[in-house]
């Protein structure tokens, strides 16, 4: 029983897989480069454990920053953590023994993968399922860093273009609750206000500005259900 | 020394964004936070659509057609086949080919 929740929750993690190796050895080649060895790559990617944060990480290594900028950078930066933890509230009731280390592996990714209202087992199973497959996620991101900054430049084929991974998760992601999901206002309120506060903000400062935008929008369109029931 | 403070200041606040949420709410979840869970989801993956597009350049060439062609699979994959490993290993072998050999 138990070996078939470990093959399910492999079978979800591997879109993870490719894309964690490939983006964690970025990271690991650029923490070489800033003079830190494979030490560093293991703790950073074993307790901060994302993405972005670790990338905006090396400059803050580098530029020596201060705790308090460190800290600001890291709330700023971060801050769409929130709102992926408020919408599994629910989902993570009753997860038990594994529900911390779950919390903290909540990522862009994982989020995506645990957000999907489908789950391929039975209920009893689900916490085991939910646990392994942040675990495998996890383990690809360490695997991944450590090996970039082992490598340093030498990269052993041509990955041009596999990072795309990570977006081809979100499109079928965003496509499958697309579909299974009678009420598109959300996923249209969330892409428009993305794509509005991307052009008014730019690239590097949208995501604050969107998940307020976003929220306030729903906020206004639950009272309004409200009204009308 | 310095560094470790860094490192571990990245650490703590990430998690602390991650766990406050279920610190908070962990007695109760009020009706609003329930709802804000239920709608959240699809508006937030996408938001990470948009994220994953915001570095293309639409204006230079090749105009962001290897990533519009490889989404377009991507979502015609899904909508076909309904599993999420196709269409991500089918987009994402077709956006290595696009920008390896055709682009």
């Amino acid at each position: 029983m138990k070996k078939q929740v470990i093959r399910l929750a492999f079978k979800t993690s591997i879109p993870v897989l490719a894309g964690y190796i490939v983006l964690g050895m970025g990271f690991g080649l650029l923490l070489h480069n800033a003079g830190y060895g494979p030490g560093w790559a293991l703790l950073m990617s074993v307790i901060i454990y994302a993405g972005t944060m670790q990338y905006v990480g090396v400059g803050l290594l580098a530029g020596a920053a201060s705790i308090l900028t460190t800290a600001l950078t890291t709330l700023m930066v971060q801050a769409r953590h929130l709102f992926y933890s408020i919408s599994l509230i629910e989902k993570y009731k009753g997860m038990g023994k594994y529900k911390p280390y779950m919390i903290f592996g909540i990522t862009d990714e994982t989020y995506s993968l645990m957000s999907d209202p489908y789950i391929p087992v039975d209920k009893k199973d689900e916490p085991l399922y939910r646990f392994l497959v942040t675990l495998f996620n996890h383990c690809y991101w360490i695997t991944g860093c450590v090996l970039g900054n082992l490598l340093g430049e030498v990269l052993p084929f041509s990955t041009d273009g596999l990072e795309f991974s990570m977006t081809a998760l979100f499109v079928a992601s965003f496509t499958e609750q697309w579909i299974t999901m009678r009420d598109h206002v959300p996923a249209i309120t969330g892409f428009v206000s993305s794509l509005l506060c991307l052009a008014v903000f730019g690239p590097e400062r949208f995501l604050i500005p969107a998940l307020l935008l976003m929220t306030l929008i729903l906020t206004l369109l639950r009272k309004r259900e409200e009204a009308q029931a | 020394m310095r560094e470790l403070g860094i490192i571990l200041t990245m650490a703590a606040v990430t998690a602390l964004l991650r766990f406050l949420p279920f610190i908070v709410f962990r007695k109760y979840t009020p009706p609003y936070i329930k709802y804000l869970g239920r709608v959240l989801p699809p508006a937030l993956i996408g938001m990470l659509v948009v994220y994953c597009f915001k570095d293309v350049s639409f204006s230079a060439a090749p105009h962001g057609l290897p990533e519009l062609i490889s989404a377009l699979c991507i979502v015609a994959l899904q909508v076909w086949k309904r599993s999420s490993l196709v269409s991500i290993l089918g987009g994402t072998a077709i956006y290595m080919l696009l920008v390896q050999v055709v682009f």
